[in-house]
């Protein structure tokens, strides 16, 4: 590989955009290239302090109104009894309600089954990332290389947070598969355990507070922010998970106000 | 900023094709109300990224929140056209029509315009200061208004595949999708966009003794 060539190439690997034969290329060539190395070196600190700062704007609600006014009138929601997909709507359409659940005109309702059913998934997907070779498709613990994973595989990228200062290293991500729906899971480590934080858009943007359930021995934790839906499950105990959902939710709540 | 550079009801009028039309029903969707609620469930989530996408590209936020108004009434009408999977990038393609109709606009009435953003767009940044101490550095690393100002001097196809990589979290064949471009020109464009960013960012971080 040429420095022309891996001029353009370091910037699909710092992405996450190379399958892994390239990948390897790029990275043997930087290996012996000291000026693409000092190069990729650079452009990997300037996107971690650009994915650090919080370069995104929110629209005034004023503009929020005002497009929503413009559009028509939506349907309220088909009738009362709520899809046992509504949990889930999200995945598929890339999407929520938010802005509607936002005026009150409906709210999804979650029904105690569908609730049920889904913590049996997730224990599932669970056990399923335990067995040997199943727990990451992205093996990494810097934030800055599982997030970018998730772009182009979810419609919604998980936020991905490394809580390796508070206790939880981030070992890396995977893609799963709940209630037919692909799912982002980020995967984290305490001491031995492992915490399997899966991530799904909702379409309802109430936050939710957290609360614990236990299934076939695992600990659920499930709580909505920001319009997401998120189920941390672990072997560790009710407490730990607790304090884990609370370190994430403060680092999150950091990342978007700084 | 940028006020007096337009009457409003020019601005409006020159953004907006359907301006004439706001009152009215804006399409047959009026008839189908299941269609309307498809089109605010997919694509009303997304309104900060393109909100986003529009102040980066207008670099002006009066312009940007009459761009992203114009650009949903536009999808609304052309909703039928949406094949997915994702709506990001579709939105961000009509975002961007808007946009140039915006930049041509600008550009036929030279005398209503003040462009601050054009003359230091070739220029170097202006925060040479010395004697700074290194905790300042730190917290002018940090400082989102610093790096977004680095980002308003990039020329605008390299802002704006900058931009939605970055910042719009698009993979490349979203960002191929949403400019209509080869992927290939896309990588380039942000290899290019890159490279000058860090050579203002090294010029930021080592301040001229």
């Amino acid at each position: 590989m040429t420095c022309d060539e891996a001029e353009i190439l370091i910037h699909a690997l710092i992405d996450g955009e190379l399958d892994a034969g390239h990948a390897r290329e790029v990275e043997a060539h930087v290996a012996q290239c000291p000026r693409c190395a000092a190069a990729l070196a650079a452009y990997r600190q300037m996107s971690q302090a650009i994915a650090s700062a919080d370069l995104r704007y929110s629209a005034p609600q004023s503009l929020r109104l005002r497009v929503e006014a413009a559009l028509p009138k939506a349907a309220p929601a088909a009738a009362p009894a709520p899809s046992r997909r509504a949990i889930l709507r999200g995945f598929a359409l890339g999407s929520g309600v938010s802005a509607i659940a936002a005026t009150g005109l409906f709210a999804i309702m979650l029904r105690n089954d569908d609730q049920e059913r889904i913590n049996s998934e997730i224990v599932s997907a669970h056990l399923r990332s335990l067995q040997a070779g199943h727990l990451t498709d992205v093996l990494s613990t810097d934030q800055h290389t599982v997030k970018p994973w998730f772009n182009g595989r979810l419609d919604v990228a998980p936020p991905v947070i490394d809580l390796t200062a508070q206790g939880f290293t981030l070992i890396g991500g995977r893609l799963d598969y709940v209630d037919a729906r692909p799912i982002g899971a980020v995967v984290y480590k305490r001491r031995a355990h492992v915490i399997n934080l899966f991530v799904a858009q909702t379409s309802n943007t109430a936050r939710r507070e957290a609360r614990t359930e236990t299934l076939q021995g695992f600990n659920i934790r499930t709580w909505s922010e920001r319009g997401l839906n998120f189920w941390a499950i672990s072997d560790i105990g009710a407490d730990e998970l607790a304090e884990f959902s609370e370190k994430f939710e403060a680092a999150a709540r950091t990342n978007t106000e700084g | 900023m940028q006020s007096g550079r337009w009457v409003a009801a020019g601005r409006t009028a020159a953004f907006s094709e359907t301006a004439g039309q706001k009152a009215m029903p804006v399409t047959s969707l009026d008839n189908d109300p299941n269609k309307a609620r498809r089109f605010r469930e997919l694509t009303l989530p997304h309104l900060d990224d393109v909100y986003t996408l529009a102040r980066y590209l207008l670099r002006d936020a009066s312009d940007a929140e009459d761009a992203v108004q114009e650009c949903y009434l536009r999808a609304l009408k052309h909703f039928d056209t949406y094949r997915g999977p994702a709506i990001k990038p579709w939105l961000f393609a009509i975002l961007r029509n808007v946009c140039r109709a915006e930049y041509a606009r600008r550009a036929a009435a030279p005398a209503a315009i003040i462009d601050d953003t054009a003359e230091t767009a070739e220029q170097a940044p202006l925060w040479h200061e010395t004697e700074e101490t290194p905790e300042a550095q730190i917290l002018r690393e940090h400082d989102a208004s610093a790096i977004r100002r680095l980002i308003d001097t990039l020329a605008e196809p390299f802002r704006e595949t900058f931009v939605l990589r970055e910042i719009n979290d698009l993979s490349y064949r979203e960002i191929a999708d949403a400019v209509g471009a080869p992927v290939g020109t896309v990588m380039s464009r942000l290899a290019r966009a890159r490279a000058m960013l860090r050579s203002a960012w090294m010029a930021e971080q080592e301040p001229e003794k």
